[in-house]
């Protein structure tokens, strides 16, 4: 792997890579590698195509370290998998359908036929950049952002979907909603999704969603 | 009974809880919040005998009234600013006895933007992922104060500070702030980088605890397009398309997509947090060290 760092102030290194997926495997490593105390570092913020190590003591050594490092092709799958009941009823769903010239229900069953990982959260506490859909497969974001996105929006923007933790504005494509709570800080832990997490969307029917809800 | 807790008379313009924020969890998008003049929230804890990590108040512009339903010590700090209690008036920058039931009235900021109350035993609100802080940016830890609000406090710490007044450094009429240069300064034309670091910018009215907004010379991109969303550290100057340079502040987001041009020492931001709108900003290129 191909591997490139970048100080970034004083006390932090930005490690740049070639692909998204070369930064899910640095980034399982370097989580791997503090757990086993051979890293010290205040913050691991994976991301699209680099991970941010952020409160690095010593970012020359580390450098150097890093700069040496045989970081392995794929990190092992975590076992678990979280899976979201979705209706796939989201205002953007035909226009989703008309970019990967389909029509909304096969929309529908390719996007829960996918198994999803997350690559990185940012925008929000408990937002997820889920990864997993062929590169085919991207979506432009809408020319104008909503003002307000509901909170439970599955969406899709560029390679990525993800799951809004809360009403904000947003202008990702909405496909569809589930009602699974992502982030609550109040739970152990707080986000549903963090960064490696495998996720599968599981279609509901609407119908049947309602009945859930209102018998829960 | 004992009823440890103050009531807000007068929440002021914007006054948030802040403590020494929530580190540690940028990766799962939360951003780390925390006083944005730390020297000074942990000048007036210490003023008031509470342990660095305990959470006051941050003011902004007009600062606030308050009203303790027991006897406290407070101390205010940060912008200077004048400090009454039931009209009289009391030490800035020192401990203050304020009785129950009593009016402590925070006035507003003789120069800077943001005075410090700290009370004695902390504000105990209900913590989250360990912190007492507000963030405006992605709404966790308590709302900003309203009239009315009432905030618990915890228990009286057995000494207070003796001393008069504590000296603070006064708010800068200019600011002054050492960057390094990258991670992405290779976006930028050489010609901008040269006027990044020797043109005059202004501290922008729309700046906030996310980030210090400047005004001035347009910052000319090399590179066209868009930069994958990438971590964000405190102080990274992200430049977006309009060319003007952004300091990212404590509640900034945690990743972004805008080219970061440099990043501000750490030393230098309680500074940025004290700049009113209007003050000249220079940014001076400094070696890593």
């Amino acid at each position: 792997m191909s591997l490139r760092v970048l100080p970034v102030g004083d006390d932090a290194l930005l490690v740049e890579v070639d692909s998204g997926a070369a930064a899910e495997s640095l980034h399982a490593e370097l989580v791997r590698r503090r757990a086993a105390g051979l890293l010290t570092v205040r913050e691991i913020v994976p991301a699209a195509r680099t991970v941010l190590l952020d409160g690095v003591p010593d970012p020359v050594r580390l450098t150097s370290e890093l700069t040496a490092a045989e970081i392995p092709p794929a990190p092992p799958r975590a076992a678990e998998v979280v899976e979201l009941p979705v209706r796939y009823d989201g205002p953007d769903l035909a226009d989703v359908a008309a970019h990967w010239g389909v029509s909304a229900q096969e929309v529908a069953r390719i996007h829960a036929g996918t198994e999803f990982r997350v690559a990185f959260c940012g925008f929000a506490p408990g937002f997820g950049y889920l990864t997993g859909l062929p590169a085919s497969h991207d979506v432009p974001r809408r020319a104008t952002p909503r003002t307000a996105v509901p909170a439970g929006s599955v969406a899709l923007a560029g390679p990525y979907t993800g799951v809004y933790p809360r009403a904000s504005p947003g202008g990702w494509q909405l496909i569809g909603s589930t009602d699974m709570v992502l982030w609550d800080h109040a739970r152990v832990p707080a986000a549903l999704l963090s960064p490696g997490t495998r996720v599968r969307f599981v279609a509901v029917d609407a119908v049947d969603a309602v009945d859930a809800v209102g018998a829960g | 009974m004992t009823d440890r807790a103050l009531s807000v008379v007068r929440a002021g313009a914007l006054t948030t809880v802040q403590d020494q924020g929530r580190p540690g969890h940028a990766h799962l998008g939360v951003p780390r919040s925390g006083a944005l003049d730390a020297p000074a929230a942990a000048l007036v804890n210490r003023l008031v005998g509470n342990p660095p990590g305990a959470a006051v108040l941050e003011t902004t512009v007009n600062g606030c009234a308050l009203r303790p339903r027991c006897a406290v010590t407070v101390a205010v700090g940060g912008a200077p600013c004048p400090v009454t209690v039931n009209g009289r008036p009391v030490a800035w920058g020192a401990p203050v006895r304020v009785p129950a039931g009593a009016v402590l009235d925070v006035g507003p900021a003789v120069s800077g933007l943001r005075s410090y109350v700290g009370v004695s035993g902390g504000l105990t609100v209900e913590p989250v992922l360990g912190s007492r802080s507000t963030d405006l940016l992605s709404g966790l830890g308590p709302a900003p104060l309203t009239d009315g609000t009432v905030l618990p406090l915890g228990p009286e710490a057995s000494a207070h500070a003796r001393v008069d007044v504590a000296p603070q450094a006064a708010p800068p009429a200019e600011l002054v702030l050492r960057v390094t240069l990258g991670p992405r300064e290779d976006w930028f034309t050489p010609e901008a980088v040269g006027v990044f670091t020797t043109r005059a910018y202004r501290v922008s009215p729309a700046s906030n605890r996310i980030g210090l907004r400047t005004e001035g010379p347009v910052l000319e991109r090399a590179l066209p397009g868009e930069l994958a969303s990438e971590g964000m550290v405190l102080g990274a100057v992200q430049v977006p398309p309009d060319g003007q340079p952004v300091v990212f502040l404590a509640d900034h987001p945690t990743t972004g997509g805008y080219p970061v041009i440099g990043v501000v020492r750490a030393a230098d931001l309680p500074a940025a947090a004290q700049a009113v709108p209007g003050t000249p900003v220079r940014f001076v290129a400094v070696r890593r060290r």
